[in-house]
């Protein structure tokens, strides 16, 4: 029962390297998600709704296709693929950098999905009175509507953090499924169960992933108590 | 001496704004009865609404002026706020919440100390708490303090009263009155309660169906 629980140096790295291409994708989409986010709440323009769309698409688009997608522009053969090789000497397909930029393509619409919910329920007119006091707009935003979203930002995070762990079809499609550069948790479960005899392989990486997501839960639920708590909802000693 | 010029004219589906005055006493109040548009001439002023036409000058600075096509933006007219529901803000403790201005005026242009104001309004044993702590009363008196602390040029109250009951509503009254007549900002108080407003000014302006009547 204990060898279930001990996991193999090969699986740690499997799991560190799930890890740090789940975190690189966070800090990659946190500050354009929240930006986009506050854009699609609060400002109405031209193309809002084209916006709106783009930036869901991979949430209804088989996983594939984007990483199709990736692999024409960001390919060996892709106009910004043969630019990046040209000018930095680097290239996304097949690296693990590209899986962080397949993975925050696909978690890039929940985490904009939560923050905007969240900046919706922020009482416009406590950014008003912010202005009144003399507050520019940025510093409103930095100082209320940030602040007092932070549960949705916390949600966002951990939602984009297991999207990227679970991603599959297009980190698969645009960076394949190599050991120890692109081959993350799922890969390696999926590469498992190709193989003869992977079935114990398999079910182990199952548990690692589900312990995994379990806590990512239970992290995303203590933050947001937390959030939530200091910003005064759920709360009842409020007597006025 | 004081001096705030308005002008405006504001169309809207079912409703018109067109008032012209001139106040010149520290604290005018304006009255009428609900929907006749005195919060539509707050939020103009304040710059929360722009008009279709018209021009606002406060103390000679002016902040609106179609012809002229200067609109200054909330932020730079210097305008201290209080709503009827405080709208303090709930993830800032209440010095926090005075103090959110104070780093925004120039120390030269600060009129108050967060300290005697807090002791002018009776919250000083407040400061450390969070406004989901506080009772409607304390909430407004912390607001009436958060807007005196970003040192405004005028002191707009809308209904800073109206979502208290009588036993409360005559809490604050004294320390309203004790603003109006100790502090040399400029205020305009609205409030559809004539029994209100006969305790803080008799300087009057009725307003009805957006125009002003005598």
């Amino acid at each position: 029962m204990l060898e279930l629980v001990k996991f193999t140096p090969a699986e740690l790295a499997i799991l560190a390297l799930s890890l740090k291409v789940a975190l690189f994708c966070v800090v990659l989409i946190l500050i354009p998600a929240i930006a986009a986010a506050w854009l699609l709440a609060r400002k109405s323009f031209v193309g809002k709704s084209l916006l709106d769309s783009m930036i869901h698409l991979p949430l209804v688009l088989p996983p594939v296709v984007p990483g199709y997608l990736l692999l024409i522009v960001f390919g060996s053969q892709g106009f910004a693929g043969r630019f990046l090789q040209e000018y930095f000497g680097f290239s996304l397909a097949f690296t693990w950098m590209g899986a962080v930029l397949a993975s925050a393509l696909m978690a890039f619409p929940l985490m904009v999905r939560s923050v905007r919910l969240a900046i919706l329920q922020v009482d416009k007119n406590l950014e008003i009175a912010a202005q009144s006091l003399g507050a520019s707009p940025l510093r409103v935003f930095f100082t209320i509507t940030l602040p007092l979203s932070m549960s949705g930002v916390v949600t966002g995070l951990i939602l984009a953090f297991s999207r990227s762990l679970g991603e599959f079809g297009a980190t698969i499609t645009f960076v394949g499924n190599i050991e120890n550069e692109t081959r993350t948790l799922p890969l390696a479960i999926y590469t498992f169960t190709q193989m003869p005899n992977g079935d114990m392989a398999a079910l182990r990486l199952v548990i690692l992933s589900v312990l995994l997501a379990l806590g990512a839960l239970m992290v995303s639920n203590w933050l947001e108590r937390k959030a939530s708590l200091r910003i005064g909802h759920g709360d009842d000693r409020n007597s006025g | 001496m004081v001096m705030i010029e308005i002008q405006a004219k504001l169309k809207r589906p079912h409703f018109d704004l067109d008032v012209s005055m001139v106040l010149s006493h520290r604290v005018t109040a304006i009255s009428g009865p609900s929907g006749s548009g005195k919060s539509t001439l707050l939020n103009v002023i304040a710059g929360i609404i722009k008009p279709d036409s018209g021009r606002i000058v406060i103390n000679g600075e002016c902040v609106y002026d179609d012809k002229k096509r200067i609109n200054k933006p909330i932020y730079q007219r210097r305008i201290g706020l209080v709503f009827q529901d405080g709208r303090l803000f709930p993830h800032l403790t209440v010095a926090q919440n005075m103090a959110y201005a104070l780093h925004l005026v120039p120390k030269a242009a600060q009129q108050f100390k967060l300290d005697d104001i807090a002791h002018l309004l009776g919250v000083h044993n407040l400061l450390t708490r969070y406004p989901r702590q506080l009772s409607g009363g304390e909430k407004q008196r912390v607001a009436l303090g958060r807007a005196l602390l970003c040192s405004p040029q005028l002191l707009m109250l809308d209904e800073p009263l109206a979502s208290l009951d009588e036993a409360l509503k005559n809490q604050i009254l004294p320390f309203l009155k004790l603003v109006a007549d100790q502090i040399n900002i400029p205020m305009i108080y609205i409030s559809h309660s004539k029994a209100e407003i006969s305790q803080i000014t008799q300087h009057l302006v009725n307003i009805q169906s957006g125009k002003v009547v005598d």
